[in-house]
This record gives C-alpha cells, sequence and structure tokens, in this order.
C-alpha cells in the first residue's frame, strides 16, 4: 500500500492539473465564443449578445445546453462507428496537446524534453477526427470539405514546423520550460529575434486552424459547414471544442517560443519591477465597473450575476496582489507567471479575430500558392538566415543584434522577390484568359 | 514490471491492429488500423526511452503519411472495390507460408534466447537522445546523411516532374 501512494506521489500534481484543464477548457472556449462574438459585433457596430445575462455573459451556458439536448442526427448511411470516433479524436488531440504546455513556471502538466515536437504531433494527429468526420458522414460537403481541410493542414504544417525552427535555434531545446527559461537568461523575446519566423507562424497557424481569412474546409458560401456539414448537437459541439482548443495551442506555442511565455514584460528591468501592480489593479478595475454596471441592470439575477463576477475579479486581485507581499514570495513567479501568459494567449487569440472580420476570405488555390510559393520558401530562407546569424555570432564573433539584422533583411529581400514574381505569374495568368 | 505492462500492453495492441489492417474489407478501416499499428509502435519506443524516435514517428509516419494515405484512399471509388471478387483468400498457402516463417524465426531467435529477458531500463543513466541523435548524425555521419537527403530530394522532384509535365 506504501509503495503504491509512494509511486503515485509524483504523479499527483499532474493529474490535479489535468483535471483542471479538461473541466475548465470547455468553460473557457465557450467564453472566448462569446468574445468572438462580442468583438465581431464591436467591429460591425452591434452590440452582439444581449439576452442572456448582463452583455450575453451567460450566453456559453445557454448555448451548452441548447447543444447537449438537441436531437442527435446520424444519417443513415453513414459509417456508424468512425462518425462515433471522429469528433473525440479531435478533442482527444487538442486536449493531449496541451499536456506540455506551460502555463506558468508551475502550471504544467509535464516538462517533456521533446515538448515542442510532442505538442506538433500530437495536434496533428487532431487532422484525423476532421478527415474522418468528413468520410463517414457519406456526404459530398462534408467530403470536400475533410479534403480540403487535411490538404491545407499538410500544407501550412510545414511551413508553422519551419517557422518554429526558427524559434528552437535561438533556443537551443525543445523543452517548453527550458525555452521559456533562455528567453529570460537572454533578456529578450524571441520575437524581436526572428520576427519573420514569428510572422509566417502566425499566418500558418490561422490556417492550421481553419480560420477566416483561410476557412475554406467550413466555407459557408461553398460547402454549407464542411467537414461538420452531417453533425448536430453534443458531437457537433464537440468538433467546436476541438476548433477553440487547438485555438488555444497554437496561441500558447506562440507565446511561448516567440513571446517570452510567462515573463513579463522587461522581466529583466530592475527599473521597470513597478509592472507587477499591473495585474492586480487591472482586475481590481474590471471587478470595479462590474459593481459600477451593477445596479443598473435591469433583473434582479442580472444585478446578481455581473455583481458575482465583479467579486470575482476582486478575488484575483487580492491574489495577484498577495502575492507581491514577501512572505508569498514563493508563489509570486506562479501566479503573476499564469495571468501573463494567458493574457498573452489571449492577445494572440484576438488578433485571430481581428483578422477574420477584417480580411475576405481566400480562394482555394491561392490559398495553396500562398503556402507553397510564398510561406514555405519564405520560411526556410529564415531558418537558414538565424543558422547563418548564429554562426556569425559563435564561430565569427559578430554581435548577435547585428548578425540578426544582417540576415533578417536578407530574408526580407528573398521574401520580397517571392512576391514580386508570384505577382508578375499572377498578371501573366489574368494576361493569358 | 510498469515497464513490462506498458510494453505487452503496445506490442499486443501492435499485433492486433496489423491483423485488422489485413482483413479488414473497407480500405478506410483498414488504414485506421494501420494508424493504430504505427501509434503503438511509437508507445513501444517511448518505453524504451526513445522519446525523439516516438515524436518522430508520430509526426512522420502518423500526422503525414498516413494523412495522405486516407486522403488517396478517399478519392477513389471504394463501392466498386468492395464488391468485386476478393482474390487475397488463400488461406491454405498463406498457413503453410506463415509456418515456415515462424519457423525461421524460432530457428534464428532459438540460440540467443537468453538475452531475450526483459531488461532493466537504467533512467538515471539514460541521457536525452534528441541532443545525441542530433550530435551523431551531424558530426559523425554528416556525409551518409546529407547523400540520403539529397536521394530523397530527387524522389521528389522525380514525382513532381513526372506528375506535372506541363509547367
Amino acid at each position: 500500500m506504501n509503495a503504491l501512494i509512494n509511486f503515485f506521489r509524483p504523479h499527483l500534481l499532474p493529474l490535479l492539473y489535468a483535471l483542471v484543464i479538461v473541466l475548465v477548457l470547455p468553460l473557457i472556449a465557450g467564453y472566448v465564443v462569446l468574445l468572438e462574438r462580442k468583438v465581431m459585433a464591436d467591429m460591425q457596430a452591434r452590440l452582439g449578445p444581449m439576452r442572456v445575462g448582463p452583455h450575453g455573459l451567460l450566453q456559453p451556458i445557454a448555448d451548452a445546453l441548447k447543444l447537449l439536448i438537441k436531437e442527435d442526427i446520424i444519417p443513415e448511411s453513414a459509417d456508424l462507428w468512425i462518425f462515433w470516433l471522429a469528433p473525440v479524436l479531435s478533442v482527444t488531440a487538442a486536449m493531449l496537446a496541451m499536456s506540455a504546455l506551460p502555463f506558468g513556471p508551475a502550471f504544467q502538466i509535464a516538462d517533456l524534453n521533446i515538448g515542442l515536437l510532442f505538442i506538433l504531433g500530437i495536434s496533428s494527429m487532431g487532422i484525423y477526427g476532421i478527415v474522418l468526420g468528413g468520410w463517414a458522414s457519406n456526404s459530398n460537403y462534408s467530403l470536400l470539405g475533410a479534403l480540403r481541410s487535411s490538404a491545407q493542414l499538410v500544407s501550412y504544417e510545414t511551413a508553422a514546423g519551419m517557422a518554429l525552427v526558427s524559434g528552437l535555434l535561438l533556443a537551443g531545446t525543445l523543452s517548453m520550460r527550458r525555452i521559456v527559461e533562455v528567453q529570460s537568461e537572454q533578456g529578450v523575446w524571441f520575437i524581436f529575434l526572428a520576427p519573420v519566423g514569428y510572422f509566417v507562424y502566425v499566418v500558418a497557424s490561422i490556417a492550421e486552424t481553419n480560420r477566416a481569412p483561410f476557412d475554406l474546409p467550413e466555407a459557408e458560401s461553398e460547402l454549407v459547414a464542411g467537414y461538420m456539414t452531417e453533425y448536430s448537437g453534443f458531437r457537433w459541439a464537440l468538433y467546436f471544442l476541438a476548433e477553440y482548443a487547438n485555438m488555444i495551442v497554437v496561441a500558447a506555442i506562440a507565446t511561448t517560443v516567440f513571446l517570452g511565455g510567462w515573463l513579463r514584460p522587461f522581466s529583466g528591468v530592475r527599473a521597470l519591477d513597478f509592472l507587477d501592480y499591473l495585474p492586480p489593479l487591472l482586475m481590481l478595475l474590471v471587478g470595479a465597473y462590474c459593481f459600477l454596471r451593477a445596479p443598473r441592470q435591469p433583473a434582479k439575477v442580472q444585478k446578481g450575476f455581473l455583481a458575482a463576477v465583479g467579486l470575482l475579479c476582486f478575488g484575483l486581485a487580492g491574489i495577484l496582489g498577495l502575492a507581491l507581499l514577501p512572505p508569498a514570495a514563493a508563489f509570486k513567479p506562479g501566479i503573476h507567471g499564469g495571468f501573463w501568459f494567458l493574457l498573452k494567449v489571449f492577445f494572440y487569440i484576438y488578433v485571430f479575430m481581428w483578422l477574420r472580420f477584417t480580411f475576405p476570405r481566400y480562394r482555394f488555390d491561392q490559398l495553396m500558392k500562398l503556402g507553397w510559393h510564398f510561406m514555405i520558401p519564405v520560411a526556410i530562407v529564415n531558418v537558414m538566415g538565424i543558422g547563418l546569424a548564429l554562426v556569425l555570432h559563435r564561430q565569427f564573433g559578430w554581435g548577435l543584434a547585428p548578425a540578426l539584422v544582417v540576415t533578417t533583411a536578407g530574408t526580407l529581400l528573398a521574401a520580397g522577390y517571392l512576391a514580386y514574381v508570384g505577382q508578375q505569374r499572377q498578371s501573366a495568368f489574368v494576361g493569358d484568359t | 514490471m510498469l515497464d513490462k505492462v506498458l510494453f505487452y500492453f503496445f506490442a499486443g495492441l501492435a499485433v492486433v491492429s496489423a491483423v485488422l489492417v489485413v482483413t479488414r474489407r473497407n480500405a478506410v478501416h483498414s488504414a485506421i488500423f494501420l494508424v493504430t499499428a504505427l501509434l503503438a509502435t511509437a508507445g513501444i519506443f517511448l518505453q524504451l526511452r526513445a522519446e525523439f524516435l516516438f515524436a518522430v514517428q508520430i509526426i512522420l509516419y502518423v500526422g503525414g503519411i498516413m494523412v495522405l494515405f486516407i486522403f488517396v484512399i478517399m478519392l477513389v471509388n471504394l463501392d466498386v472495390a468492395l464488391h468485386q471478387v476478393q482474390f487475397n483468400r488463400q488461406w491454405l498457402l498463406a498457413l503453410v507460408l506463415a509456418a515456415v516463417l515462424g519457423a525461421q524465426l524460432a530457428f534464428a531467435l532459438w540460440p540467443g534466447r537468453s538475452a531475450l529477458a526483459f531488461p532493466e531500463a537504467r533512467v538515471a543513466q539514460l541521457e536525452p537522445n534528441t541532443e545525441r541523435l542530433g550530435q551523431t548524425l551531424f558530426r559523425s555521419y554528416m556525409l551518409p546523411f546529407e547523400i540520403a537527403s539529397i536521394l530523397l530530394l530527387v524522389a521528389m522532384i522525380g514525382a513532381v516532374v513526372m506528375a506535372k509535365r506541363k509547367v
């Protein structure tokens, strides 16, 4: 018995973290959807969901309930087992990828020494959910959506992987935790050392998560809903959950590799330590705003709910503030690290939404051309440039900064040339027809 | 103990799914079981503490090659293939061949049977093998590695040229 307890003791905390992620993720995904609808409404000069809860704050709960009790329709000639399996596969892959993400210096299920490779491999399995779901539905729209999706994923995975390699070269490790620690030691986020890599990763990650302007697998005007056309109710909700979980995963990868993970901005500069007071102050302000608005809500339930949200914010502010006190110094990196990490992740997701509502959708051949003729070559040139800069730095005694400036300029020139050639080819093509 | 359990679990999974790959009539089902077999192999790599091979197995075979497999299978018309006469039902010949192969394997393994005991993996002595692999490939075996990659490049370009006559 004792041996059993000793065996499980080191796994207790990771198990708890895993439980927290599995339980909280659907909630977060729901609220990201709400955020998306609100951002969309704001950009289109509307109000967005307003009915359920104050400013629509309970809308995700209502949506989830609706999806749970909706009739579960399975097409008659569907391949039953695969139809069942596919959405589960999608969610499993997305959730499994989260096990290696460092949500803070303390909150990480497992720090693998192949961390990034593990995440890439596992999340690339999510595509089976899409492909098999599209095939099992036995519908032309689903199949076309699935084919488009797999072609898109396979193409852009190369670009994304190459973009991440530029960050890996600078870090010299695959462990997610070490990547952040190296950024802390060097005192600079890798986005400033490898801006081209970051740009390519942003574009490729949008394509990989099937979001506008690259949301061709579910282009409503052509394919109804793509691979999920035949899905309804709970299974559809699973696909949706997987999609938003994947968004969080790619945002977390970008945050870890390029945006300094859980590090505060200017974490190495002593003079800017007052930035540590920002998180509790921010939470305090949000909480105060909630309390200010609460009496003006129409219904009693809504008043109560908004006050509860305010209380939650005050509580978070209290935790963030208490962590700043000297006796709690041991907890400070964990708590504040988590705050900054989530802030960066949500900023990244916000950029996704921003792009979604301001760009028109690409055509499929344009998407493929962009991937193969521009993104992948630029990513490869970028990797060679970063490698060259590191050689110049380590073997020839250049400063890292000038070496990187030179090679990045070279990469940008190559990118410009590629764009120019693409333009020429495009106009020649138009001239032909 | 745990090592043994994990090994037999993954090995069993690999064997069962490999059998299912050849017995399913639906090509998509076969492909799914092939994915399972590859994943189980990746699990065995992980159990042997070869984490880099585990990741590469998943990224390359499961995430890359098998996706293309399924892609192609979906594009061909499965219904036609399903209703065609199968020519792979040759139980007698298969049994004889399998028995011969098994006997050969047993004959080859018999002299070394003392080495079949489960090895104790000493976790503390194993170093991260990603770095080791990289250094071996890019220091000691640089030339063969590059030759192999050029071979792959040639195959790739060849495929593109063959598939796309008019550029």
